[in-house]
């Protein structure tokens, strides 16, 4: 390896998130009903537990509900305001996704490039590693203003520069961490760039990859609320959640987190599903018989 | 150190080749978007995009009417944000080594919480910032603070994780070694599993870094907090049509502040691996 | 006799430049006749590996003529004139074991009917029929290096390259694959350079082999194994056998010897 190529060792989020997935699901023993209680039972007692301390304190201590509402009146909000904070979040879910497409695909295409030009790979990855360090975020009022505040494009823009850079950072990775005896094999088959591309450099990419979209689509979806805060609709999420605060309606906010959580959680595991539909063959769905 | 000098430069020349870049992209999309006349995605004129130069002049001129400079108005601004980034930076590497340390040592804790700890992340935690805001007000907390917790919420998960994985890194027969030793839990995590699990949280240090920066600006927002980087990006958003270069020229101060602050870890970390090499040696 | 597979002419590799500049191999001469088993041995750094990588032209030579099956390395390699199997399978985790004997049928662009059938005979060569569906990591170290000599055989090279096929495998599992690979010889008639560091698979398997010393690495000795073509259990226990690994023993010691009083 080159000295450049060494920066691609660089930091990013997605090490985070992957070495935690590394450390916990791979067991690669099957899983059985009893051995899936005694690992999910203890986070189960732990959020019964959580929830009623917190329901029980915020009774005892009469804690009033603009300090810490009570689980009953989140869950009271959450189903009166149903229509309300479900359509904030499709709203807001529409800039997340749209962005998470635009990004992770120019992330690709770039992905490719740099695999493919050892120069253009060697300009462009010491940028994409010192930009990484900036607070996109602070782009917001600057999209705002160059796509109007209230076109959702001014959303997905930012949201697409935030989900780009882990994503690019982590699939060219993939692609140049190759198993030198691989490409030795490919060389003594004659086998052209491309070829090489497709059927080694691609597949070992997924991976990678893939736990760059787990976290882009958790990104996704605190970088839409980050630009909403920046100012637009108020029929979003962000901007609901700011809203309500402000008139200490709290319980009301709580119910839109949740909203916001529940919608992370399910973006995050379609990525899953499709990682594992892509991938079936890859070590942490592994099952030995 | 000559190594430390040529990283330096190394950095420098990224950092200048990053504006370069930047400024050839932004001038010669101007100028090729203005002859062809196209408007889309965004229309090259000067209060849309304004030239680069007077981007750049806009930061040595009064930021009001007979004040002190934009640039000395924005640094403070910026200093101030960063004081409340590395506040909730070192509360939330503190908690989160506390939680690295706790989940290595209890596999009930971890089962227990660590589920919690993802889950955290996978949902946009951001949201809560307004509360934060709030509970701080009620403890009588300064509001600066109350951003740097929201900076630290942003901060403790990497290196949770982090310390977790580099605390169980070292080799089984490493552990078995001190075991032979009959060392205490305490020898051992100190004398072992710390320093292997320090090559690990300097990688969590750097993203934790940055995203307390991202935590401490949008902390701002909803405190309604005056004098950051925060407010300040909010304000010059809506005075845009009259002043562009001043949105401009504060995201420019942003960007280098985020990227001063993880120059600053990424330094510590080369310091502690040539601290260690000499000792190797 | 037809011409030789291979033919080395004062074959030398230089690797770097300047001060980082080390000498891999110098001065070698080599002919491979065709059907020829040659196990190439020595110590580690003897250039043995790169020896096999410049036949195969995945490196360049920087002095002296190289001819493989007749032709410039590099026109045999675009040709396909060789398979090639490494001390890891490398085999794809991701296609099936069928599909991982397919992949140089599918780069040589073999009809879509032919490559099927041609990869099951391969499996029932290497005598893995019915594990075409299995994937690799479901395979053991022996089965995973076998599904490899299939997959090189597959398109029927003329030469097979084999660098330490069996330098991971445990000693029962090596004695089994070794028996195998003499019976794939003998069935497909392919010539086999083969790279290793053990002396009794070196004079087990071979029809001669090549002793090399390091520093630089060059030829020190060539000893042709005189031993009946058909070997078995009972080979490894012949007088005969004995005595030539005591040879090639020898022949590995002078070697050391005079590399270390140049």
């Amino acid at each position: 390896m080159t000295e450049r190529d060494d920066q691609i060792q660089e930091t990013s989020i997605t090490d985070v998130f992957a070495s935690f997935e590394g450390d916990v699901p791979a067991s690669g023993r099957r899983s059985t009903p009893a051995r899936l209680v005694r690992r999910y039972l203890p986070a189960v007692f732990a959020f019964l537990a959580v929830l009623l301390v917190w329901e029980g304190l915020t009774r005892l201590f009469g804690v009033e509900s603009f300090v810490l509402s009570k689980p009953s009146e989140i869950l009271n909000s959450f189903s009166e305001t149903s229509g309300l904070i479900w359509g904030a979040g499709m709203r807001t879910l529409f800039e997340a996704a749209g962005g998470f497409v635009i990004g992770t695909s120019l992330a690709v295409a770039t992905s490719l490039a740099a695999a493919h030009w050892v120069g253009f790979r060697q300009g462009v990855l010491p940028l994409a590693i010192v930009l990484n360090a900036t607070p996109i975020a602070a782009l917001a009022p600057i999209f705002n203003n160059w796509f109007g505040l209230t076109n959702p494009f001014s959303k997905m823009a930012v949201v697409a520069v935030v989900v780009y850079f882990p994503v690019m950072i982590n699939t060219t990775r993939g692609l140049l961490e190759v198993d030198p005896a691989e490409l030795e094999l490919m060389r003594s088959l004659a086998a052209s760039p491309s070829e090489v591309t497709r059927r080694i450099r691609i597949p070992r990419a997924l991976p990678y990859f893939f736990s760059s979209l787990k976290v882009a689509s958790v990104l996704s979806l605190i970088a839409a609320i980050i630009a909403e805060y920046f100012g637009g609709p108020q029929d979003v999420l962000g901007q609901y959640i700011v809203n309500r605060a402000q008139l200490f309606q709290f319980p009301d906010a709580w119910a839109a987190i949740l909203v916001a959580s529940i919608l992370g959680v399910v973006f995050y595991l379609l990525i899953l599903a499709a990682e594992r539909w892509l991938m079936p063959w890859h070590v942490s769905f592994r099952t030995s018989e | 150190m000559g190594g430390a000098n040529r990283r330096v430069a190394r950095a420098g020349i990224s950092i200048l080749a990053v504006i370069v870049v930047f400024v050839l992209l932004w001038e010669g999309y101007k100028l090729i978007w203005t002859a062809m006349g196209w408007e889309n995605p965004v229309r090259p004129d000067n209060r849309t995009m304004p030239h680069t130069w007077d981007i750049f002049l806009a930061l040595f001129q009064p930021a009001q009417r007979n004040g002190p400079p934009f640039i000395l108005v924005e640094l403070r601004a910026a200093l101030m944000t960063l004081r409340e980034a590395f506040v909730g930076f070192l509360i939330g590497g503190a908690v989160g080594f506390g939680l690295g340390v706790l989940f290595v040592r209890s596999t009930i804790s971890e089962r227990a919480f660590m589920p919690y700890v993802v889950a955290s992340q996978t949902v946009p935690i951001i949201a809560i910032a307004p509360m934060v805001v709030v509970w701080g007000g009620r403890a009588n907390l300064p509001q600066w603070l109350s951003v740097s917790l929201i900076a630290a919420y942003l901060t403790f998960f990497p290196v949770a994780i982090n310390t977790l994985r580099g605390l169980r890194s070292p080799h089984p027969t490493s552990m078995e070694l001190m075991r032979s030793y009959a060392s205490t839990p305490s020898e051992v995590l100190w004398k072992l599993q710390v320093p292997a699990a320090m090559p690990y949280i300097f990688t969590a240090l750097k993203v934790s870094a940055a995203a307390s920066v991202i935590g401490a600006i949008v902390g701002e927002l909803p405190a309604g907090l005056r004098g950051g980087l925060g407010r300040d990006l909010l304000q010059f958003s809506q005075q845009f049509t009259a002043a562009p270069e001043k949105l401009f020229a504060a995201v420019l101060i942003a960007g280098l502040a985020g990227i001063a602050f993880v120059g600053l870890i990424t330094a510590l970390e080369h310091r502690w691996i040539g601290a260690n090499r000499r000792l190797a040696a | 006799m037809s011409a030789p597979v291979v033919e080395a002419r004062g074959l030398g590799k230089v690797f770097g430049t300047g001060e980082a500049e080390t000498e891999a191999l110098r001065g070698i001469d080599l002919e491979i006749a065709e059907g020829d088993f040659v196990s190439l041995i020595g110590p580690s750094g003897c250039g043995k590996s790169t020896l096999l990588r410049l036949i195969g032209d995945l490196v360049s030579p920087t002095t002296g003529t190289l001819v493989v099956n007749g032709k410039e390395p590099r026109q045999s390699r675009l040709d396909r004139d060789y398979g090639i199997v490494f001390q890891s399978a490398t085999l794809l985790d991701w296609r099936s074991v069928q599909k991982n004997v397919e992949l140089p049928l599918e780069i040589m662009d073999f009809p879509d009917a032919e490559r099927p059938t041609r990869a099951r005979e391969m499996l029932d060569l290497v005598q893995l029929t019915g594990f075409g569906d299995h994937h690799p990591w479901q395979l053991s170290g022996g089965m995973q290096q076998r599904v490899a000599i299939a997959r090189a055989l597959a398109f029927r090279p003329a030469l097979l390259l084999m660098d330490e096929p069996f330098g991971a495998l445990d000693e029962m599992t090596r004695e089994a694959m070794q028996q195998e690979v003499l019976r794939v010889w003998g069935e497909t008639g392919t010539s086999v350079v083969f790279v290793t560091h053990s002396i009794p698979e070196a004079v087990f398997l071979s029809t001669r082999v090549v002793v090399m010393s390091p520093r630089p690495g060059r030829i020190s000795d060539e000893i042709v194994v005189d031993l009946p073509p058909k070997r078995d259990l009972d080979t490894r226990e012949d007088p005969r056998y004995f005595e030539l690994v005591i040879e090639v023993r020898e022949a590995l010691r002078r070697g050391e010897s005079g590399s270390s009083g140049s």
